[in-house]
């Protein structure tokens, strides 16, 4: 066992040494680019692609550039891509959208320590804070759910939504304030229990604010909510431009995909500079320190409340701000998008990945969202298209028409989630990326 | 050392996530093309706590698709059903509205329990003119928005409510107590049964909403306070039947009514006797019952042989709908005579269809995409046994159309 | 025989018998003193003036003469909180770790229940059975689903929680929401299989259903019954002697006090010889077979369930846990009993005292403020010792 790690190891750092990497990489590049060019619809040339960018965060290679070759491949190359296949833009989307909300997460539980069950609440105060203005919600505040009049106008310009995924993100935090402020005083696992609550009271309050003030309309939700404009000229200079590689004219709505596309890129670029400068910085140290050893912080003079509630409050404003974007990409809210299973999920993307490491996260969300959209329902889809077949098992004869339809995958998404949360805690509790800490510890000097 | 095992595990999970789709995607782009493939797509809530009604929609489709495909396989297509389970969560439905959109060779989408879903992916099935028929959103926006793309079967909520009121007020109801389960479905119809029966001069002497599924404690005595002549529930059977059965257990003798989510025989499985003491239990719905449909008689006895359980509310529904999508792909394909036919064409046949003969009714759609005039039938439950439950009688039948704007 | 009474402990059999009647009354009264001050209050205001245009009657009438049924109800679904929260408040006490599966254990308690009885239905045994059988069949029928909720707790442990002893906190918990998220689905798939469909409804039988009326009382034109389902006092009945036999198990027998060593301190009980592994698989297999049988009355008094059904009360009963002071007994009795009244007076008079602003669609959200204000204000609970800082 120890031979073939050795072997494996001196193969990663001999392909690892000089411009063997730049060139493994662009040339996977380039292959993975025209694999999905010319095949559009195959899952496994899109994950080949995507694994590249597994490939530039591993490789040792100049930073300038890792940054040029992850813009050519996620600014340059997959918007084309996606518009062969739309699909592979809003998996894109909601990876980055999951990365967001799960590296906000990661700042509660990873590096302060603290297990927040209720973090789909944050999320739910942006996609509603932007529902709300950003829709014709408030003139319909006397209005009963589902009948509002005909030719209502908007409360704000469509434009305001550059300004709420700021103020998304404050107000998000503010109510991260609000309730870090009591709860913080309660240890541990008591907070998880008090944040799952708050959770639930959120979801709730989303569900029946619709009387004696229709604020959120209830289980209706809130439709239409705008998005940004685009202007026509936009949509001409876009079709100019890419015309030739698409092979066909762009719609209005199609374009609203890339954007929203790169939209999500830019703030999900943002929002780990961020952590990773806070990871680095004083209060990023404190936090640690907190999640190591509480008493010991104290002693050290750490401002203990002070700094659980930056923690609560950075990480809630990550999920405001995606929540805003969320909004308006999918021009509805409605509270089922906001359960406790959501939270959940983030959490599990987490645990995948890494607490407390920030590849980890991003690499967890990715795997969670992949195996959610994209391989469960693959299977799900695989195996229904075998049951209308007359294709039978080998070996054992069993016709795949007679196979329960109950075992199809897609519908044990809990049971994956809740599988993977107990291997991980069991095998491998620092995740798939561990966070850097633990490898800089003093020990690894002599392992090395 | 460390390093490597990351990237092993990596390797290993991206193995393992290529492995689970080879087969998935192998087939489904090239082939199309060539065999001529044709998909229809379903997408409803398969996991979670929805996926009761979730699955028996899909299996409806499927049911339907066994037994109608007949026609599109003589002009030599191969048709098939794509599953899709949005898990009542909108971002799923988007996002497997995209990954339907980008198949080709998927021309007609049956779909969504929930409102909430069907609203944000219809708009990828508009964008893509994509044909889209519901069998279970009675939201007015589904329609309300004017697409081409969408239809639906089922009656909206501003009509049902109204059917509900009407009937009340026609048996001598004075008072109503109404709750609703908090679902877009549930509630759309209790606030619209609410306005039309304050219409219609009776008392409403309450309006509560509630997720609760079991302890319905405080519901009923607010109930037995108020002694009203019917309780209106609206939303499904699983909830209603517990909240019936604990109010007659506290002794209130009046009327039950609900929607077409009651039209369930689990409902009786659930509250028994409880629906024919007192007032009894009636039921407003667009699916007749086996004694006028004979249709939904054999539809019931299919679904059993095939599936092994009572079909849930709106598996009928699912089964007319992907009837219509078989129909319309089939009158676009006469058209279009060797080729597949386009999206565009699909869209147009389905909302040309005239008087297209359902189990659950004759289907003919308006400008929106709602059923012309439907036919709407106030149900009384007969039997406390639910293999009785197809012998429950009409009461009253209602043509309505729906209201114009 | 005079030998076997005198080793029983007759005080711990009475006391917490003695408590559970206080408690009740307590908060009954508490409760009711509260609604009927409100109700004072509101006579001359808007909420007034809008019931008695609606229901004809004032709004203090309408308390009193709905208030009796109140307490009942608040009282049965109390019990049922009290008798799942034994078994957080049993595992919290050992191992100071919230056992985020008890729902899950609860869930499958009355599965098992539930489909016992559907077998026996099924050779047609219920529901053409005497009134005497009746009962033994459901007592069966409970002990069934102990049994195989208490196996199924003790292995959970064995498998998911075991490996993750001293741990950071977090890392068990986390472990917990897993199984939870695993056992939902796991019930699922098993029930799906055989029929199509995940719900089950518990057959009716006996005379669990009839209801026992005690008097009726006159509100404006219409009568309101006052009484009590059978199943309801089962249920209260059946609670009352899990939290006896519990606390006389816990408070008096030797197992009890090498359970009550382990909590305190677990590696000075081990060196005392206590089996410690040993005493908290028992404390699983207590808190599980609690849960099952809870499970089974939960069923037998709401009538269906499916594998979803123990999310909420299992979330309320840790709520009651907490409340009562997690890791003591006695407290997670009195959390229920006050959870499940508190929530059934909001949930019957909110609609009443504010004009139908803010209905029953609220009670779960009161739950949950009184978690997050117990847990602001009395961390300890209201019968718990400080626990605050003990890591």
């Amino acid at each position: 066992m120890s031979k073939i790690s050795q072997l494996l190891n001196n193969f990663m750092q001999k392909i690892g040494q000089g411009y063997t990497p730049y060139f493994i990489t662009l040339l996977h590049i380039v292959i993975g680019a025209s694999l999905v060019y010319a095949s559009p619809r195959s899952t496994i040339s899109f994950l080949f692609l995507l694994v590249a960018m597994a490939e530039i965060y591993y490789f040792k290679m100049r930073t300038e550039f890792k940054i040029i070759a992850v813009i050519i491949l996620m600014l340059g190359i997959m918007p084309i891509l996606g518009l062969r296949n739309i699909f592979y833009l809003e998996v894109i989307f909601q990876i980055s959208v999951f990365s967001a909300l799960a590296l906000g997460l990661n700042i509660v539980v990873g590096f302060a320590g603290l297990l927040n069950l209720g973090y789909a609440a944050f999320y739910a105060v942006g996609a509603y804070l932007w529902g709300f203005f950003g829709s014709q919600q408030f003139y319909l505040l006397h209005e009963t759910p589902g009948t509002a009049p005909v030719g209502t106008p908007f409360f704000l310009p469509q434009d305001y939504f550059y300004l709420f995924l700021i103020l998304g993100a404050i107000v998000a935090a503010l109510i991260g304030l609000l309730l870090g402020l009591p709860v913080l005083r309660v240890r541990g696992d008591y907070l998880a229990i008090v944040t799952l609550g708050f959770g639930e009271v959120i979801r709730v309050l989303a569900n029946n604010l619709d009387k004696p003030l229709n604020l959120t309309n209830g289980p209706q939700g809130i439709t239409p909510i705008q998005r940004p404009s685009l202007s026509p000229e936009v949509l001409d200079g876009f079709n100019s431009l890419f015309n030739g590689l698409i092979g066909r004219k762009v719609s209005e709505g199609e374009l609203y995909n890339v954007f929203f596309y790169i939209l999500s890129l830019l703030i999900i670029a943002v929002i780990i500079l961020i952590a990773r400068n806070l990871e680095d910085s004083k209060i990023g140290r404190a936090w640690t320190a907190i999640r190591e050893d509480e008493t010991a912080a104290i002693a050290m003079g750490i401002p203990l409340v002070k700094m659980k509630l930056a923690a609560f409050a950075v990480g809630a404003s990550f999920a405001g701000t995606m929540g805003v974007l969320v909004a308006a990409s999918r021009t509805f809210v409605s509270p089922e998008s906001f359960s406790f299973m959501q939270s959940i999920g983030v959490l599990t993307m987490v645990i995948l990945g890494g607490v407390g490491s920030i590849p980890g996260v991003i690499l967890g969300a990715a795997v969670v969202t992949i195996l959610n959209l994209q391989i469960l329902q693959g299977f799900s889809l695989y195996l229904s298209e075998l049951r209308q077949s007359d294709a039978v098992i080998p070996l054992i004869n069993f016709a795949w028409r007679d196979l329960s339809t109950q075992l199809d995958p897609a519908k044990y998404q809990r049971l994956l989630f809740g599988l993977i949360l107990i291997l991980m805690m069991i095998f491998r509790p620092a995740g798939l990326i561990p966070a850097e800490r633990r490898k800089r510890q003093p020990a690894e000097t002599k392992s090395e | 050392m460390k390093r490597v095992i990351a990237v092993l595990s990596l390797l290993v999970v991206a193995s393992l996530m290529l492995a689970a789709c080879a087969p998935a995607s192998g087939t489904s782009g090239e082939e199309g093309a060539s065999v001529k493939t044709i998909k229809i797509a379903s997408q409803s809530p398969l996991s979670g706590g929805q996926s009761g009604v979730g699955v028996d929609i899909k299996n409806g489709a499927a049911l339907a698709l066994e037994q109608l495909g007949g026609p599109l396989a003589e002009m030599g297509y191969k048709v098939e059903l794509a599953p899709f389970d949005d898990q009542a969560n909108p971002d799923n439905g988007v996002a497997n509205a995209k990954q339907i959109v980008s198949d080709p060779a998927i021309l007609c989408v049956v779909g969504h329990y929930n409102s909430g879903v069907q609203i944000p992916s219809s708009e990828e099935y508009h964008s893509a003119g994509l044909a889209n028929v519901s069998p279970a959103n009675t939201n007015p926006r589904v329609t309300d928005r004017g697409y081409l793309e969408v239809n639906r079967i089922v009656g909206r909520d501003d009509v049902q409510g109204v059917v509900g009121a009407n009937f009340a007020q026609s048996q001598g109801i004075k008072s109503v107590f109404i709750v609703h389960d908090k679902t877009a479905y549930g509630q759309g119809v209790a606030e619209f049964f609410k306005q039309q029966a304050e219409a219609n001069g009776m008392e409403v002497l309450g309006f509560e909403g509630t997720e609760e599924k079991a302890n319905f404690d405080a519901l009923t005595g607010s109930i037995m306070a108020a002694q009203p002549d019917m309780v209106y529930f609206g939303g499904m059977f699983d909830q209603s039947g517990v909240l019936f059965k604990q109010a007659r257990e506290k002794g209130y003798m009046g009327v039950f009514m609900g929607p077409d989510g009651q039209d369930s025989s689990e409902l009786v499985n659930i509250a028994g006797p409880a629906l024919l003491d007192g007032g009894g239990m009636f039921y407003s719905t667009v699916s007749g019952p086996a004694s006028v449909y004979p249709g939904t008689a054999k539809f019931i006895s299919d679904f059993k042989t095939k599936f092994g359980a009572d079909p849930q509310p709106f598996a009928a529904q699912a089964y007319d709908s992907m009837a219509i999508c078989l129909k319309a792909i089939e009158n676009a394909a006469k058209e279009s005579g060797s080729e597949t036919p386009t999206r565009e064409a699909v869209t147009k046949a389905v909302r040309a269809l005239k008087d297209f003969p359902g189990i659950t009714g004759t289907f003919t759609f308006n400008g929106v995409g709602d059923p012309q005039t439907a036919q709407y039938f106030v149900i009384q439950v007969k039997s406390s046994d639910p293999a009785k439950w197809g012998e429950n009688a009409v009461v009253q039948t209602l043509d309505i159309a729906p209201p114009s704007k | 025989m005079k030998r076997f009474l005198e080793t029983i402990n007759v005080r711990e059999l009475l006391q917490p018998l003695a408590q559970m009647i206080l408690f009740s009354l307590g908060s009954g009264a508490v409760l009711s003193v509260i609604v009927i001050l409100l109700a004072l209050l509101l006579d001359q205001t808007a909420a007034g003036q809008f019931l008695l245009e609606r229901n004809k009657v004032t709004i203090l009438t309408y308390t009193l003469v709905n208030l009796p049924q109140v307490v009942l109800d608040g009282l049965t679904i109390g019990f049922v909180y009290a008798a799942i929260a034994l078994g957080y408040t049993m595992v919290y006490g050992v191992l100071e770790f919230i056992n985020f599966a008890h729902s899950e254990i609860f869930a499958v308690g009355a599965f098992v229940g539930v489909e016992f009885l559907i077998l026996l239905k099924s050779f047609e045994i219920i529901p053409a059975t005497s009134l005497f059988m009746s009962y033994l069949w459901l007592i069966a029928a409970i002990l069934a689903a102990m049994f195989v909720a208490g196996l199924l707790a003790v292995s959970v442990e064995r498998i998911a929680y075991r490996p993750l002893r001293g741990a950071p906190r977090l890392v068990p918990l986390i472990s917990a929401i897993g199984v939870s998220f695993f056992l939902q689905d796991a019930i699922r798939l098993i029930e799906s299989l055989t029929t199509g469909q995940f719900h089950r409804i518990i057959p009716s039988f006996g005379n669990f259903d009839e209801r026992l009326v005690f008097s009726k009382i006159a509100l404006g034109a219409s009568t309101i019954e006052l009484g009590i389902q059978v199943k309801s006092i089962i249920v209260i009945v059946a609670a009352m002697l899990m939290l006896i036999g519990l606390n006389y198990l816990v408070n008096a027998t030797k197992v009890g006090r090498a359970i009550r060593a382990v909590a305190q301190d677990r590696s000075t009980a081990s060196l005392m010889g206590i089996d410690v592994n040993r005493i908290i698989s028992l404390t699983f297999l207590i808190g599980g077979t609690l849960g099952g049988a809870a499970g089974v009355l939960y069923a037998l008094k709401f009538t269906r369930i499916d594998p979803f059904v123990g999310f909420f009360p299992g979330l309320k009963a840790f709520t009651a846990a907490v409340l009562g002071g997690i890791g003591n007994l006695t407290g997670a009795l009195l959390g229920g009993i006050v959870l499940g009244m508190l929530e059934t007076f909001a949930g019957a008079y909110m609609s009443a005292f504010t004009m139908g602003a803010a209905g029953a669609e609220y009670k779960d959200i009161f739950a949950f403020s009184i978690l997050i204000l117990v847990l602001i204000f009395r961390p300890h609970g209201l019968m718990g010792e400080n626990v605050t800082q003990k890591a």
